[in-house]
């Protein structure tokens, strides 16, 4: 079974974001030991982009935050490197905009995912009609392409279900607009559960807006994994260099209440 | 490969959460597009409320200074609002309104395009919103305070470079918020489709005047079609019917800020290469890992990292050209063009002008060009009097 999978067979998958990079790449590596150590199932590590559209004010912050510090999308593939010699098994996936990926060249962009240890990648500005971009390339280094569903998908849901890679898993959009904590969570998730289960085996998970370990638990009951990104670069935001323990303990928290 | 492709550009490269709003948008658009009623409407909208057919001027003056072609202005200056930009605002609201939309968002550079915006809005009597870089609300602040009269809402952005980029990047976060009552009125022949070809067709109107008008005073075809492009959608509008025209040259020119060879401009087909941003492919101003180079331009209008996907699939098959033109350039056309003429025009279209000066004096006589004056410059003053040292107090 692909590491992908395997975050999924340890109960309700909690998966962390941080952009790499932020505050440097040495404390993204630090970082991602201990949100592995805290229990983090799978670790999505963002590739900073200058324009990111669909972050909220916290990630954008953390992308200019990791540019400014100079990190490239070659410090990220060092960093994932890094993180693969030590922890064999967790499962690695990369996120960023597709003109980082494009800019960089496919085919090579993909070969380094691959020799660093990447498993997946998340694209959200690559909807269904576009994943023809890379889901070739992706597939014969086999990083898996992550789909995303959204609030708005409705009819769209079963096509993009249907075909989605089956070495990933699905990224349900948990509510309209970027992503950001918030203090409740309005769509009705349980119907495009539904949808989705109906078309498809493939794990999904629920991210966007999850913050608090009640949220968490929710959202667990309900998908089989929960993505949280905002509260956790927020800490690396607030904390700076020092951020690995307060994470450490959030990662914690979080995945102690998903049953 | 997806839907709206110019050769390898365009496409629809956004969230998922948007995907369905753009397929309505579309599905209305090819509807209304051949609804009588609405085509009814909007053509008096244009006309009575617009002031369409814009003027086709006979540059006399100029033609006989530089000695060459003659020199036609099309005069998208004197539309209501100032600008070419309520062509495309007039249909996208109209068309909004016909799918049941209560509110209207829109980025904006210069203002002219939010000020267009904030007009039709007011007129059909929809909510508006409009997101301006800061540093574009600081360089036309009383286009800031127009907007506001008109009942709009303006945002100012303070991500990133706070310009043009910013703006559009926040406004399309807004959309994936909101998008039940909420069209985004895109200002340029940019973005995801349908958005490329729905400005077009607006701005078309201006192609199809300046067609008919030339053919009328001329009884032939221009040799040259010249407007000044940033996302380019007065040069798509100026361009458009004269594509098939194989004998008409057609022009876009570029904002090249302090020269094309300095970190400080906005010459996109010069420096730019293929990327996949704000919803398209085209050319863009980036980095070798494809970060997006904050970019420079005297005008706020042209201050943008990319080029819609009409015209990067244009310069790909060599039917238009794009040049570009300095600052100093555009400056020195604005000032030649209101000491010659008794035009002020924007500094965006002086960029334009500047072009024509270049190329005026070789051609011969016989031969004629058609500019587009894409709006007028009563915004820019203070800012070219600040360029050539004046104290002024505004």
């Amino acid at each position: 079974m692909n590491r992908i999978r395997k975050a999924f067979e340890n109960g309700k998958a909690f998966i962390g974001f941080l952009t790499g990079g932020d505050p440097n790449i040495e404390c993204s590596e630090e970082f991602i030991g201990k949100m592995i150590e805290a229990g983090c199932d799978l670790v999505e590590i963002g590739i900073p982009f200058s324009d990111p559209i669909a972050e909220g004010p916290v990630i954008q912050g953390a992308d200019l935050r990791a540019l400014a510090a100079g990190t490239t999308t070659d410090d990220i593939f060092s960093l994932a490197s890094k993180v693969r010699a030590r922890y064999e098994d967790t499962a690695l996936v990369v996120m960023t905009y597709l003109n980082p990926v494009y800019k960089y060249g496919y085919d090579r962009f993909f070969e380094n995912c691959k020799k660093s240890g990447i498993d997946g990648i998340i694209v959200p500005d690559m909807p269904f009609e576009e994943k023809g971009e890379i889901q070739e390339i992706a597939r014969k280094n086999d990083i898996a392409v992550i789909s995303m569903i959204a609030p708005t998908s409705e009819e769209r849901i079963r096509a993009i279900a249907e075909d989605a890679d089956p070495n990933g898993f699905l990224y349900i959009v948990s509510s309209m607009g970027v992503t950001g904590m918030r203090s409740e969570i309005k769509t009705d998730l349980a119907s495009i559960m539904q949808a989705v289960r109906s078309a498809t085996d493939i794990p999904a998970a629920i991210g966007f807006g999850i913050n608090t370990p009640e949220q968490a638990a929710k959202m667990a009951r309900l998908a089989d994994g929960v993505i949280v990104g905002s509260a956790i670069v927020r800490l690396a935001e607030q904390y700076g260099e020092k951020a690995g323990d307060a994470i450490f303990e959030y990662v914690k928290s979080m995945k102690k209440k998903m049953i | 490969m997806s839907r709206g492709r110019y050769g390898i550009h365009g496409g629809q490269y956004v969230p998922e959460t948007l995907m369905n709003e753009l397929i309505k948008l579309e599905k209305a658009y090819e509807f209304y597009k051949q609804d009588e009623e609405f085509n009814r409407e909007l053509q008096t909208l244009l006309k009575e409320y617009a002031g369409r057919p814009s003027l086709l001027y006979y540059a006399e003056k100029m033609t006989k200074d530089l000695g060459g072609a003659k020199i036609y202005l099309k005069r998208e200056d004197l539309n209501h609002t100032g600008s070419h930009k309520i062509n495309n605002v007039l249909g996208q609201i109209l068309l909004a309104k016909k799918m049941g939309k209560t509110r209207v968002i829109a980025e904006t550079g210069a203002g002219q395009h939010g000020v267009a915006t904030a007009t039709a809005a007011a007129l059909m009597g929809m909510e508006c919103e409009i997101f301006m870089g800061k540093e574009d609300t600081d360089r036309q602040a009383l286009n800031v305070y127009r907007m506001e009269l008109l009942g709009a809402k303006v945002h100012p952005v303070m991500t990133g470079t706070q310009t043009l980029k910013d703006a559009v990047n926040e406004a399309m976060r807004e959309w994936t918020a909101r998008v039940d009552d909420t069209l985004y009125v895109l200002g340029s022949v940019m973005g995801p489709h349908p958005f490329p070809m729905i400005v077009r067709d607006f701005q078309s109107v201006i192609s199809r005047e300046a067609r008919e008008q030339i053919l009328l005073k001329e009884g032939k075809l221009p040799s040259a079609v010249v407007a000044c492009v940033g996302g380019g959608s007065n040069a798509m509008g100026t361009f458009y019917h004269f594509i098939p025209d194989e004998g008409v040259r057609l022009i876009g020119c570029e904002a090249a800020g302090h020269g094309v060879h300095t970190d400080k401009n906005a010459a996109t087909i010069a420096n730019g290469t293929l990327g996949v941003f704000h919803g398209m492919k085209s050319y863009f101003c980036q980095n070798e890992y494809g970060q997006i180079a904050p970019v420079y331009s005297i005008s706020a209008g042209l201050d943008y990292p990319g080029i819609g996907p009409e015209h990067a699939y244009l310069h790909d098959i060599g039917r238009a050209e794009y040049v570009p033109v300095t600052d100093e350039e555009a400056v020195e056309a604005f000032e030649y063009l209101a000491r010659t003429e008794g035009i002020i025009c924007a500094i965006e279209s002086a960029h334009a002008v500047a072009h024509v000066r270049k190329i005026a004096p070789s051609m011969k006589p016989d031969e004629s060009i058609i500019v587009c004056l894409s709006g007028r410059g009563d915004k820019d003053v203070a800012a070219i009097a600040r360029y050539r040292g004046v104290d002024i107090h505004e």
